[in-house]
């Protein structure tokens, strides 16, 4: 992406009027559908608590994630540390040739988008199939998912119909209860035949090691226990130190994300081996660093405490109106401007920064109440300091900056203000027309223009008393 | 009481009578207003852009000019208040010289509304024709948790509001108005749809910079609301003359 890029998506957001109409009705619902502190009053305990919780296991990842790794062993599972995409997807390709995989399911994950995988075993001749509704809509439609939680947030109903009356066959219905069941009947056979299931991963629990999965749909367990060989991706983040934790966190997690005190399946997977008679034969979890040891170095460091609830993006006006699509990444809205510019670099991506009014809406809702606007401002300084701000912005703010530090140069520069928008414009007092980068203001709307006197002025004008 | 006036920079020279709508306002409210001659802007605007170094320059210029005397600072902006409250100590952290200066300077300045009505409990309140809305912008709401003080001086006024949509970000947001105008266009407009459908006559709000930019997207729209700094409309309460 080049940082023209960003401006060419969000003109295409915006002028999609039907999905953008979509994207704003879908995240303001259910960021209504959100529990808050009044309809919970334990909420705000268990957002500090959650906290709490994260910045402990940021501080301690390196014991945690060993603590997992020796306990999920012990359990007849097997880790790899991966330290990039390439070398997360080569593990799982091997395996899957390996094992004569054919076909592989997968769970709903962001990980695994984050790392192409679908695409490294698609290479290899392998079939992927998403079980989860939502990607398995993108998967058909060659779509990208657009959301962290809802992946087809931009979709309508009657889209999906179209959808599945086109590749699918099926009779055009808009009908979300028949959609449904065409999936699930088309995706049970695929459950049958796999040999492997691809699965995300929530919480990781150090002292069981024991993984835990959050979902809806039954997909999800399906996914974990039915083919013969499960793996787990997760980002190295995802990890706490006992159950005792990941119970607080899930107390927030379905309440931010949904709306839901708890997600409709909660999966807890602990090992293979003969204690477990009837689940798979063997679990792999894989690792992921891919550029979070950096993030975990620097200024946004608490981003990695993120429990991926996708509040912050219903509840932003930004991510409202241009949708995931619009931040071309596969995180995307208040989290993934902070998460995206840590993993990929400031130039290009620092300029996600830049689309955001600073509100602080996320913040108010994000259940581990991480600073975003706080990250968000630092990554806009980053993107100073790489040189990568507009010439105008930087000439501008330079001379600003000299004149407000020196009240002769201020109060000539107030002057000159208001003898050339005398001079320039009309005796209207407001200016419809701006040069220069005024043109972004009076693009959309008219800029006032400047009283004949300044306060400064008046004010010396009352002491003299005249 | 004596207090000092920081303008901002916008009033100063944007909208002088609001600045002087203040000093009437804390003066009703029994106060001694100065103003320092030095001043000139809070670098709220160069902070947002991540001009970090310049920001930095800015606030110890105000800094210097404000602690002149130990007077309290009261500001008409939630937006330079919480710059100087919030930001300047943050900015200067590491400065030896002025780390103490900022948090010195934080602890003594307030935004207009919490000053008359925590501090000094004016009689005061918004005298406007007609029906209004206050717009709660974004950085007094959330990062100084104003709401309570606009409430108590709107408390008589034939008040409406804009449901959902009163906590919305209007989309000025300071340097992303020009930078990314696109979405903050797309803000705008669903704000003044907002406004539209409450049958507000006037919309009132305590930082001028999201009231012009809300007033010059109404201009283009044609819609006759009138926009107005919060401190241009108090007025002092006139108390009920009973018959004796």
């Amino acid at each position: 992406m080049s940082r023209n890029d960003l401006t060419d998506r969000i003109a295409v957001a915006i002028g999609n009027r039907p999905k953008a109409e979509t994207i704003r009705s879908a995240t303001t619902r259910i960021d209504g559908q959100r529990i808050t502190s009044e309809e919970f009053p334990a909420m705000d305990d268990l957002r500090d608590a959650t906290r709490h919780i994260r910045m402990e296991a940021l501080k301690n990842l390196p014991e945690l994630l060993d603590e997992f790794a020796t306990n999920l062993e012990r359990r007849g599972g097997a880790v790899f540390f991966a330290s990039d995409a390439q070398e997360a997807n080569a593990y799982v390709t091997r395996l899957a040739k390996a094992e004569g995989v054919g076909i592989v399911v997968k769970g709903k994950s962001m990980v695994t988008e984050e790392i192409d995988l679908n695409e490294a075993l698609e290479s290899e001749g392998i079939e992927v199939v998403e079980t989860d509704l939502g990607e398995f809509i993108i998967q058909l439609d060659n779509d990208t998912p657009s959301h962290i939680i809802a992946p087809i947030i931009h979709k309508s109903k009657e889209d999906v119909g179209a959808l599945f009356a086109s590749k699918l066959g099926f009779e055009y219905t808009n009908v979300p209860e028949e959609l449904n069941a065409a999936a699930r009947a088309h995706l049970r056979e695929k459950f049958l035949s796999a040999d492997m299931g691809v699965t995300g991963c929530n919480l990781a629990i150090a002292d069981s090691g024991t993984v835990c999965l959050v979902e809806n749909e039954g997909n999800g367990r399906l996914t974990s226990s039915a083919p013969r060989i499960h793996v787990v991706v997760m980002g190295m983040e995802r990890i706490v130190a006992n159950f005792e934790q990941a119970s607080t966190i899930l107390s927030v997690l379905a309440r931010s994300a949904t709306g839901q005190s708890l997600g409709t399946y909660v999966n807890l997977v602990s090992g293979v081996g003969p204690e477990t008679a009837d689940g798979p034969e063997q679990l792999h979890v894989i690792i992921v660093d891919n550029g979070r040891s950096s993030i975990l170095a620097g200024e946004t460091a608490e981003i990695l405490g993120c429990i991926r609830c996708g509040a912050c993006l219903n509840t932003c006006p930004v991510f409202q109106t241009i949708g995931g699509h619009g931040y071309g990444a596969v995180y995307s809205g208040p989290i993934g401007s902070v998460v995206t510019p840590g993993l990929y670099g400031i130039d290009p991506w620092g300029e996600l920064a830049h689309a955001s009014t600073l509100c602080g809406a996320c913040e108010d809702v994000c259940p581990v109440r991480l600073e975003i606007p706080r990250m968000l401002q630092h990554v806009r300084a980053q993107t100073v300091e790489a040189g990568t701000a507009p010439f105008w912005m930087r000439k501008g703010i330079a001379a600003y900056a000299k004149a407000a530090t020196d009240q002769g140069r201020w109060e000539k520069a107030e002057n000159r203000a208001r003898f050339a928008s005398a001079f320039l414009f009309s005796e209207d007092e407001w200016i419809s027309s701006l040069p220069g980068p005024g043109r972004g203001w009076t693009k959309i709307r008219d800029f006032p223009k400047p009283a004949k006197q300044t306060f400064r002025q008046r004010w010396q004008e009352r002491s003299d008393g005249t | 009481m004596k207090v000092q006036l920081f303008v901002t920079c916008l009033i100063d020279v944007l909208a002088p009578q609001v600045g002087e709508a203040t000093v009437s306002s804390l003066e009703a409210a029994g106060c001694e207003v100065s103003f320092a001659a030095g001043q000139t802007c809070c670098g709220q605007p160069a902070y947002n852009a991540g001009f970090n170094r310049e920001a930095a320059a800015m606030a110890r210029h105000t800094i210097d000019v404000l602690l002149e005397t130990d007077l309290p600072v009261v500001i008409p902006s939630g937006s330079c208040t919480d710059m100087i409250v919030h930001h300047y100590p943050e900015l200067l952290a590491d400065d030896e010289a002025y780390a103490d200066k900022a948090k010195a300077l934080a602890s003594r300045a307030r935004e207009l509304t919490q000053f008359l009505v925590d501090d000094v409990e004016a009689d005061q309140e918004v005298a406007a024709k007609g029906t209004v809305a206050y717009h709660p912008s974004c950085h007094g709401l959330r990062n100084l948790g104003i709401s309570d003080q606009p409430d108590a001086l709107l408390a008589s006024s034939d008040r409406v509001d804009l449901g959902a949509e009163t906590d919305v970000c209007c989309g000025f947001g300071g340097v992303f108005s020009v930078k990314r105008s696109d979405v903050s266009g797309e803000l705008l407009t669903r704000k003044l749809d907002a406004i539209e459908a409450s049958g507000a006559q006037t919309v009132c709000g305590g930082d001028l910079g999201c009231l012009m930019h809300l007033e010059g997207g109404a201009r283009r729209r044609g819609l006759d609301v009138e926009f107005s700094h919060i401190a241009a409309l108090l007025e002092p309460v006139v108390s009920e003359v009973s018959d004796e």
